[in-house]
């Protein structure tokens, strides 16, 4: 590696790093946290087979799953947000927290459908009611399990905030354009770009292992 | 509290219940009075529905048809609209049941003591500390004082069924009810499970048990109701089932012993 490259990461990899923590991982947590909201919601209205709000839950999950982020992105912003003179920020969110809340309503779903009949029954012969069996009984359980794929989403999502700058938001993969172009180094800033990404990604490795552990407590 | 009044409460039975799983009718018809005081056994070949009886009894299954009678509640099914299992009059019927599994079913994310625990304090809504010194007390009677802050993975199987017994006798209930507690145990940790069973029958607590043990049913029951193709055959002392001269009774009972 040349001093010329040297020089370049040194004045490249701070600003991007920072655009980083300061656009792409809020961007990410916060569409996450709503991600699972939504998912949520939409789960627990599946599994109990609520007339009508079942129905749109299962058409909102299979065309978020089955069309392109990009695409999905496109037409938040574009098509609905920016006619109405909406925030892109707004319009990223939107479609960001949307996509993830489709997947993350299958990997909750299924979660909870994993655990035993058992536990509902062992949980009504106390004389326990619904609210009761499922908040204290199959959510804590249903969430162990759904720990690794819920974090599977979650770092998708975090690599996936990069499609936020074809909408022009000024995140990592954003600077990390200008910093090529300017530069002409495609291959060193691009490489430079994918290591933050991968810095970000295994701290989140780390974080789901210390889940993980923190919920193995009385597994079975 | 007159006489008459206490009887009323004692009241255990259901009247003519019906159930059926899609096209497969389980139980005919099947009326059953549960004698306060006293252990009845259930006893039938595989599929006969003893257990799903049972099961109905603390309405974890909802007959289709038919009267449970608890404690001097009842609920009568058929009418009108199915209830759900949630139903708050069921809840109260199941509450005053106490129900332990073949297979345990202890919450395996809380330890012993919170298993215990959990029902009196989340469903009586009862006082902490009040509930934590009967748990402590109930484990002394299931032999199991030093596993209180265990959790049901690190216990053998015959430890988590006796854990099981206890949290069903936290919610102090009127009516216990076992579906088959020791299919899931080998040999070994049968016998310790099958003492606790016959240190509560001794207690002459009101017992309705499901088992393919024929020894243990014959030296515990008070009744023994022999079950087939969703209908009570038989019911009596256990000589009286075994001697009524019923062909299916004998060729199940000779299959058992051998």
């Amino acid at each position: 590696m040349s001093e010329r490259h040297m020089e370049i990461i040194g004045r490249t990899f701070w600003p991007m790093l920072e655009k980083g923590l300061l656009y792409s991982v809020p961007l990410a947590v916060v569409s996450f946290i709503l991600g699972i909201v939504i998912a949520v919601i939409a789960a627990l209205v599946i599994i109990n087979r609520i007339p009508f709000f079942k129905q749109l839950a299962d058409i909102y999950i299979w065309v978020f799953r089955g069309t392109p982020l990009l695409v999905q992105l496109f037409i938040v912003y574009w098509g609905i947000c920016n006619p109405l003179g909406i925030d892109k920020w707004i319009a990223s969110i939107t479609a960001f927290s949307l996509n993830v809340g489709a997947y993350s309503a299958e990997t909750i779903r299924a979660a909870i459908l994993s655990i035993p009949k058992g536990q509902w029954e062992a949980g009504y012969a106390i004389g326990m009611n619904y609210r009761q069996v499922f908040f204290q009984v199959i959510i804590p359980q249903a969430a162990k399990v759904s720990v690794p794929p819920l974090f599977n989403s979650f770092i998708s999502l975090v690599k996936d905030t990069s499609l936020a700058s074809t909408i022009m938001i000024s995140e990592m993969f954003r600077k990390a354009q200008e910093f090529a172009s300017s530069n002409f180094e495609y291959l060193l800033i691009y490489s430079e770009v994918a290591v933050v990404y991968l810095m970000f990604c295994t701290v989140l490795n780390g974080l789901q292992k210390v889940i993980e552990v923190k919920l193995r407590v009385g597994k079975n | 509290m007159d006489k008459a009044a206490d009887e009323e409460r004692a009241m255990y039975k259901v009247s003519g219940i019906t159930k059926n799983f899609s096209d497969n009718q389980i139980l005919k018809g099947v009326s059953l009075e549960i004698e306060p005081n006293k252990t009845t056994v259930l006893i039938g070949p595989s599929g006969s529905g003893k257990t799903t009886l049972l099961r109905c009894i603390n309405l974890l299954e909802i007959p289709d048809g038919g009267v449970v009678e608890v404690g001097g509640l009842s609920y009568e099914f058929g009418r009108g609209r199915k209830p759900k299992i949630d139903d708050p009059r069921l809840r109260e019927i199941r509450s005053r049941t106490g129900m332990v599994f073949q297979n345990f079913q202890l919450f395996p994310h809380w330890t012993v003591l919170e298993n215990i625990m959990k029902g009196p304090v989340t469903v009586l809504k009862r006082e902490k500390e009040q509930c934590r010194k009967e748990a402590l007390e109930l484990l002394v009677k299931v032999g199991l004082s030093d596993k209180k802050d265990a959790y049901p993975y690190e216990l053998s199987g015959g430890q988590q069924q006796r854990i099981a017994i206890a949290r069903a006798l936290a919610m102090k209930p009127e009516l216990l009810l076992f579906d088959e507690p020791t299919s899931a145990l080998d040999p070994e940790l049968e016998a310790e499970v099958l003492n606790i069973i016959r240190q509560l029958v001794e207690e002459k607590r009101t017992i309705v048990i499901v088992t393919h043990k024929m020894s243990f049913a014959k030296e515990i029951a008070d009744k023994i109701v022999f079950f087939d193709q969703g209908m009570i055959v038989k019911e009596g002392s256990y000589e009286e089932v075994e001697n009524c001269g019923n062909q299916r009774i004998t060729q199940f009972l000779n299959m058992i012993k051998n």
